[in-house]
């Protein structure tokens, strides 16, 4: 009787206590994503419409009445449109802002009905002529399809959140082309690390010299200051020598240059990659972004596509891993007459065009292809509009949501499932924390407030990983019941003889009992 | 002004054939780059120098790192001094700069990610076999750092190296191992010898004379014994190609400098081998105290490679040398004692030098599990008590740290010196064996740092090629030069008990628990009744008998 509490309390493992049910409601999470869109009317469009915008409607009219002599000018109002209406009201993260102009207005060019600037403001035109009579319901009636749209390219639509759930939750089987678009872009890290390689295949034909401080400096690094609310990166490059690409290219002498094939880009990677050397100091995703520079023989290298035309950038990449471009240097080299090595400085905007552009692409800022009508601005010197970063910023909190709602709900699953695993107390914890970021976040999506939404997603994610992997969950991961038995076999097993013999005796004498009861009553 | 940062790559190899007939080669590869990464700027442009190296001295904010990979022990008493010292197994040293709040914990990671890069077992490094010297380890970059607190040492005696080690050391070097010197380092070739140590130091060095700005040093080392009878095949004939399987076609395009070496000092005189192809080249320089004769092959010159255009060099033994001059300085340590409970650690430090005296510091980190007795320490040099001038010791705590014993000793001329402590040894929780117990456990290296005086300031026939004038008082800088011997690494036998112990006791202690239960469960489930006695023979006879009288039976 004592043997027993004694016995219990001593080979019990220490688990902490989890919020399970609320792992559980997380496991059946809906988000309901709201956006705050604003439509500001001007009074060309009704005046029956009780919202007025006097400073707005003020600044376009300013705009328009200004002297439109040439022709450029016209075509540049509706860019300096947007700029004053941005100073105007500098709307937050996460919202659009929709000023709808009348029909005949000359703000936007011919043909284009929408207009999206580089921040979070759209114009856009009045579609069909509205006589002056109706009312306020049926010309929202009229316009609703169209700002939905509007809104879909500017915030998030159906299919980018479903890319950013691809990994996590099997959907309907889309086109592949999407699912080819959504598997490109890396998924959603606290930090990423941003590696430039330039690689030498043969030192003794060139030496290779890059600007690359000051390339970052003024192509990667304005992207990635936008970017900073997203995530952290940090950018380093080196040069590799002797670093040789894992296909021979096969000499075309139609074109008198060596060809890649698309289909023999995949095998370029490997040999490459276990030079790249990974980052050390820390466990961030890398991208990675290769120069290769072909040496004197085997040079110019052209990259084929599948229709064995040249790419024009003589560039490609791979998805979730980075980008190759293949710089050619070969009218660097005299005509045999200049010794080797060859000095070649490299043009750094040529490379570096190409190098931003896939950065976008493996960030995941995906430029889809706008509805007809529209007119989007192309992005500036920063890389990148506001918009679309809040598009970013959308899917990567939808995601960074499902990932830690996945990782804490196979946590719980898990140490339900194990009894073995110990829970300290700085897992229990942690996983409360990531409970209550993960409700924060849902929370403030649900009210639209981006900005908090992705910090809370990104605290969850953080909490979520480190309970997960934490070491102290396989201490006694590994301890079998086979052992168990072996030490408590010694101990039951002469136990269980006296009990056995009573117990068999117990038998024969109730059947004896139950004999001579018979016997009685013959 | 943004001025690009320089980078300067150098390598070269120093052959020198032994007088046990065994050869030494000696790889040293030296990238210097013009950053400064103590600085508060971020550096993360690599060029020449190794980009997952440079990342980690970032990150952790390192001033200096050391870190070596040996397997063997060095001969000094064969084979002289080496170039560059190293204790068998894996030994690692680390200066952090002094902005570095949590030493321990960098330390700590730091360790973890060397592991990964080297691929060695750097993670087995914790506060139990790291120690704080506090004189021993200087730093050998500039900077005058007297705070011991930012310095780690430690060592794992037990690691042994092998081709996965080499690889990444290779992948440091800018040519990898497709041109110049490296090319020659085949790891079947390099693995198949008697003594094998490659090495890492990073350190700051000055840039310009007045040393206003400073650069980050990173030598690679590689250093071989070649044995006479496994890879000599007992004939005293090396070439380039028997020792690597390789021969030298090229520099590498990014050295500044590609040179190989090979001593010939003893050869002018006595010439006991050959060498050829003969390089009218000579230099002369003062190594160990020293003075060594060197034909130099220049790599970056096409003549080195003659008309065969590779270069594989050929030394042939004519004759069986002359006598080496003796180390000056050399060690050797034991475990004394009997059974399994105490024991004595020797050391013995040996002074070959005829009349001068010199201090040597002596290091020893001691495991925990071997408890030192420090009243025990006596140290004693030709019979007589020797006094250290310096003692620094910090004693173990059990499962958190190791002994540290640090002294500064006076070795007379000519000298056995003998460094006895006694130790109790301490039995181990069952899970802290390791998984073969009965194989002992290393205590690492001890180490002897010394300024030892210079074989070249003991020749009293300098004044033949010298004026008078310039010999009198003995050449500061070469009477003395700093060394570092390693003595052998102990292995000591702990109290190993049976390990299924444990399950014995548990069934013995269970049978007799069960044996109890039984006879307790007996007393409480038997009924007891009281048992007629058949009565005896007597009684029945005597209840016949009143049977028959009619009297009342007994």
């Amino acid at each position: 009787m004592v043997g027993v509490p004694l016995w219990w309390r001593t080979t019990e493992t220490y688990r902490a206590w989890l919020p399970v049910n609320q792992i559980n409601e997380l496991a059946e999470l809906q988000v309901c994503l709201c956006y705050r869109s604003m439509a500001h009317w001007t009074r060309y469009v009704h005046p029956v419409l009780g919202y007025q915008a006097g400073c707005h409607l003020r600044i376009l009219n300013e705009i328009l009445a200004r002297d439109h002599s040439g022709d450029d000018t016209l075509s540049v109002l509706h860019v300096e449109a947007d700029l004053s209406l941005h100073t105007l009201s500098a709307s937050p993260c996460g919202s659009v802002v929709v000023y709808v102009i009348p029909e005949t207005s000359v703000l936007l060019p011919q043909g284009v009905d929408v207009y999206i600037g580089h921040r979070r403001t759209a114009v856009l035109r009045m579609g069909a002529p509205m006589s002056v009579g109706k009312n306020h319901k049926q010309l929202l009636a009229h316009l609703e399809p169209r700002i939905t749209q509007v809104v879909q390219v500017m915030s998030f639509s159906h299919t980018d959140i479903t890319a950013a759930l691809s990994d996590r939750v099997r959907l309907s089987p889309g086109s592949k082309e999407s699912l080819a678009d959504s598997m490109r872009s890396f998924k959603s890290s606290p930090g990423y690390e941003i590696t430039f390689s330039l690689l030498n295949p043969d030192p003794k034909s060139h030496r290779l010299d890059w600007d690359i401080e000051g390339a970052v400096h003024s192509y990667i690094q304005p992207l990635l200051t936008k970017l900073a609310p997203l995530a952290n990166f940090s950018i380093d490059s080196q040069i590799l020598y002797y670093a040789m690409l894992g296909v021979n290219p096969r000499f075309d002498s139609s074109l008198e240059a060596y060809t890649l094939n698309a289909d023999s880009l995949a095998h370029v990677i490997n040999p490459v990659e276990a030079r790249l050397g990974s980052n050390a100091a820390s466990s961030n995703p890398v991208l990675n972004f290769l120069l290769y520079v072909p040496d004197a023989h085997h040079s110019p290298l052209y990259i084929h596509d599948h229709q064995k035309q040249p790419v024009a950038s003589n560039a490609f990449h791979s998805p979730r891993w980075g980008g190759i471009m293949v710089y050619n240097v070969n009218d660097l080299y005299g005509r045999g007459e200049t010794p080797l090595p060859v000095n070649i400085n490299i043009n750094m905007e040529k490379v570096m065009g190409v190098f931003l552009a896939q950065l976008r692409l493996m960030l995941g800022v995906q430029s889809s292809p706008a509805p007809p009508g529209f007119l989007v601005e192309p992005c500036g010197g920063a890389g990148l509009a506001d918009w679309e970063l809040d598009r970013l910023m959308w899917s990567r909190t939808v995601e960074n949501v499902a990932t830690a709602t996945t990782t804490i709900t196979s946590l719980a699953q898990l140490l339900d499932q194990i009894g073995n695993i110990v829970i300290n107390d700085n897992i229990a914890s942690q996983v409360s924390s990531t409970v209550t970021s993960l409700q924060l976040a849902v929370a403030e999506l649900e009210a639209g407030n981006l900005g908090f939404a992705l910090q809370y997603s990104k605290e969850a994610i953080l909490a979520s990983e480190r309970a997960f992997f934490d070491p102290s969950l396989l201490h006694l991961l590994y301890f079998p019941d086979d052992q168990k038995f072996a030490i408590y076999i010694p101990l039951f097993l002469p136990m269980c003889v006296p009990i056995l013999l009573s117990l068999i005796k117990i038998a024969s004498e109730a059947r004896q009992r139950r004999k001579l009861k018979q016997s009685k009553k013959d | 002004c943004a001025r690009a940062p320089m980078y300067d790559f150098q390598e070269e190899l120093v052959i020198r054939p032994l007088h046990s007939g065994d050869i030494y080669a000696s790889f040293q590869f030296r990238t210097v780059w013009d950053a400064d990464f103590m600085g508060d700027q971020k550096v993360s442009h690599y060029r020449l120098f190794p980009k997952s190296l440079g990342q980690v001295i970032t990150k952790f904010s390192v001033r200096e790192l050391h870190i070596s990979f040996t397997q063997g022990y060095w001969r000094t008493m064969q084979w002289g001094q080496p170039y560059l010292p190293s204790p068998p197994g894996a030994e690692l040293w680390v200066w952090f700069q002094d902005t570095v709040t949590d030493v321990d914990g960098t330390w700590k990671e730091l360790t973890n990610v060397l592991s990964g890069i080297f691929c060695a077992s750097l993670n087995f490094i914790d506060s139990t076999n790291t120690v704080q010297p506090s004189a021993s380890f200087k730093p050998l970059g500039i900077g005058n750092v007297t705070d011991h607190s930012f310095l780690r040492y430690a060592t794992l005696p037990r690691e042994i190296v092998c081709t996965e080690n080499l690889t990444p050391w290779k992948k440091l070097l800018p040519c990898g191992s497709k041109a110049g010197l490296s090319v020659l380092l085949k790891s079947e070739k390099l693995f198949h010898s008697t003594f094998h140590s490659q090495a890492v130091h990073v350190r700051p060095v000055c840039q310009d004379p007045q040393c206003r700005t400073t650069s980050m040093e990173l030598r690679q080392t590689l250093n071989v014994v070649f044995d006479l009878h496994t890879s000599g095949q007992g004939k005293r004939e090396w070439s380039l190609f028997k020792m690597f399987s390789r021969t030298l076609t090229e520099a590498c395009p990014l050295a500044s400098s590609s040179k190989v070496y090979v001593d010939v000092t003893d050869n002018p005189q006595v010439r006991p081998f050959e060498l050829s192809p003969a390089t009218p080249l000579l230099t002369q320089a003062v190594v160990l105290g020293d003075r060594r004769t060197y034909s130099v092959y220049d790599l970056t010159q096409q003549a080195s490679f003659g008309s065969s255009r590779s270069l594989n060099m050929l030394l042939r033994w004519k004759a069986a040398d002359g006598e080496m001059l003796r180390p000056l300085l050399h060690s050797e340590r034991y475990v004394a004692g009997y059974g399994l409970q105490a024991g004595e650690i020797h050391t013995l430090i040996y002074n070959h030098h005829p009349y001068r005296a010199f201090p040597v510091l002596l290091l020893s980190a001691v495991p925990w599990y071997l408890r030192l007795y420090i009243h025990t320490l006596t140290v004693s040099s030709k019979g007589k008590d020797n006094r250290p001038s310096y003692i620094h010791y910090q004693p173990s705590k059990d499962r958190e740290r190791p002994h540290l014993l640090e002294m500064l000793l006076q070795l007379p001329p000519n000298s056995v010196t003998e460094v006895t402590v006694e130790f109790e040894r301490a039995l181990l929780k069952w899970t802290e064996y390791t998984p073969d117990p009965n194989h002992g456990f290393y205590v690492g290296s001890s180490v002897i740092s010394a300024l030892v005086p210079s074989v070249v300031a003991m020749d009293t026939n300098s004044t033949l090629d010298r004026p008078l004038f310039s010999s009198f008082f003995p050449c500061k800088e070469e009477a003395s030069y700093f060394m570092r011997v390693y003595t052998e690494p102990l292995l000591v036998n702990l109290p190993t008990p049976d390990f299924s112990m444990p399950y014995n006791v548990i069934c013995l202690t269970c049978t007799v628990v069960a044996v109890g239960y039984g006879s307790l469960y007996n007393l409480l489930t038997r009924t007891f009744q009281v048992d007629e006695p058949s009565p005896g023979l007597a009684k029945r006879i005597a209840n016949v008998i009143r049977r028959f009288r009619g009297v009342p039976l007994l």
